[in-house]
């Protein structure tokens, strides 16, 4: 019977959740790195049994922890960052030149088919990667040549946060960075162009503009690679051509602003947002924690309300802090800034907090065990 | 031998419990000390110091003998009693809350 794995990072440490199918029923542990923030979590497709941690602090920097036991057990792996070369400068928030600073690995993306092979999206934005299980990274620089002197950062710094593999293509690489946009290589790192045409943002001098826009996240359905859903700072996006570019498909949602979106495990047109109020109201409109599905790829999309908070409730979901796992239902899972991991074992149709009392929740991945 | 105290969460982090006591080579200096302490513990390194710069992380301090060493060069002498190990050199992090 297969078994699922939530890893779930939090402001204070790692969480592991652990069920059966059936996803009723759950085991909680943790946490690991009591004390540290963990902002990101994640297993290797092509070995379950490894995972990276993205473990830092503002006293003591920056940890990559490695298991090689399904999160039993970790090790410290490499934490040198290091930018290659002179890394110049970018935007700061009032448009002066900033010289770069690493501060932190925000997401990590292990490789579909090695175990040692894995991406670090950081701030200040840069993409590195490591090829032998996290030991040593180098940044793949020529990404800040895509206008990286006009990067500016969002308000939780300017972030690589998004890393998404392309599966029928493994020289493609899309990532996301706040704010920035949406970039893509397809040669695996040697050059990189901004995909961008067809976001509008208002609060930058050209609201079209080639860079420069707030990208929340973006997700993909491995079967579909060239089909990309993007959460933009306001706008729910879409892009049939492989980020060339993007339309909107906020439709009927309360309010198009949100952080995480992703898509059903086996319906590639079913895909999952949760609107928050506003830029400056991180929580949801009306006190009510609602999902928003689409079963139409966006535009048409409901509210999923069953067994979530519909008082009083003013919570965010950020970024890295939902994911759906590979069981039939597709499971859901999403955790809060108010320390909640709801899960869902019927695809959204009805939720149920796995644990209530975390720290703040910054980062939900799943395994999907057999 | 020198004796050294870290904060807890690089206890953790390095595995160690109670004092670290280090045998360091040549002149008893902080750079000395960091550069023994990081040769015996590498998961340490970048924590207390930056990789590239060497330059103490902002919410470190260095601390003995009731004086706060943090902006001294990392090249003068620490006091007799550290180098002698009848003092501990405390590697402290700043405190938090509020």
């Amino acid at each position: 019977m297969n078994t699922v794995r939530v890893l779930v990072g939090t402001r204070k440490g790692a969480f592991v959740l652990t069920s059966d199918a059936k996803r009723a029923r759950w085991n909680i542990s943790g946490p690991y790195f009591g004390g540290w923030e963990i902002y990101h979590l994640k297993g290797s497709p092509a070995d379950p049994q490894r995972l990276y941690a993205s473990q830092s602090s503002g006293w003591f920097g920056q940890q990559i922890q490695r298991s090689n036991d399904g999160g039993q057990t970790w090790e410290p792996v490499g934490n040198k960052f290091v930018y290659d070369g002179v890394p110049g400068t970018h935007q700061w928030y009032d448009g002066t030149p900033h010289p770069w600073e690493f501060k932190r690995v925000w997401h990590l993306e292990p490789s579909l088919t090695d175990p040692d092979t894995i991406y670090a999206g950081v701030e200040d934005a840069a993409l590195f990667h490591s090829t032998d299980g996290g030991q040593t990274w180098q940044e793949l620089p020529e990404l800040r040549g895509a206008q990286g002197h006009l990067w500016q950062p969002g308000a939780g710094g300017m972030c690589l946060h998004t890393i998404v593999l392309d599966p029928s293509h493994p020289a493609r690489i899309f990532i996301a960075i706040s704010a920035a946009g949406t970039f893509r290589t397809d040669d695996a790192g040697k050059t990189w162009r901004p995909m961008n045409r067809g976001l509008r943002s208002e609060g930058i001098p050209n609201p079209h503009a080639e860079v420069g826009h707030c990208v929340h996240r973006i997700a993909m359905h491995s079967s579909r690679p060239s089909v990309l859903f993007m959460q933009k700072h306001w706008d729910v996006m879409r892009s049939d051509d492989a980020g060339e570019s993007w339309h909107e498909v906020s439709g009927n949602l309360p309010t198009d602003f949100g952080f995480p979106i992703d898509v059903h495990a086996h319906e590639p047109d079913t895909i999952y947002v949760v609107p928050i109020t506003s830029d400056s109201e991180h929580y949801p409109p009306e006190g009510k924690l609602r999902v928003y599905r689409s079963r139409t790829g966006g535009n048409e999309w409901e509210a999923l309300t069953k067994g979530l908070p519909q008082r009083d409730c003013y919570v965010n979901v950020l970024r890295d802090a939902m994911t759906v796992d590979a069981l039939d239902p597709c499971g859901l899972y999403f955790g809060t800034t108010g320390g909640q991991v709801y899960g869902s074992a019927d695809a959204g149709d009805s939720w149920a907090p796995i644990v209530r009392d975390l720290p703040p929740v910054l980062s939900v991945e799943v395994q999907t065990l057999p | 031998m020198i004796r050294v105290v870290l904060p807890t969460h690089l206890r953790t982090l390095a595995r160690v419990d109670g004092e670290v006591q280090l045998d360091v080579e040549g002149p008893a200096t902080l750079r000395a000390v960091l550069d023994t302490l990081e040769v015996r513990y590498p998961m340490l390194r970048g924590t207390i110091r930056d990789h590239g710069t060497q330059r103490r992380r902002a919410f470190v301090r260095f601390f003995a003998c009731e004086q706060d060493l943090s902006h001294a060069s990392p090249d003068a002498l620490l006091p007799d009693a550290v180098a002698i190990g009848a003092e501990p050199l405390l590697i402290v992090g700043a405190m938090a809350g509020g």
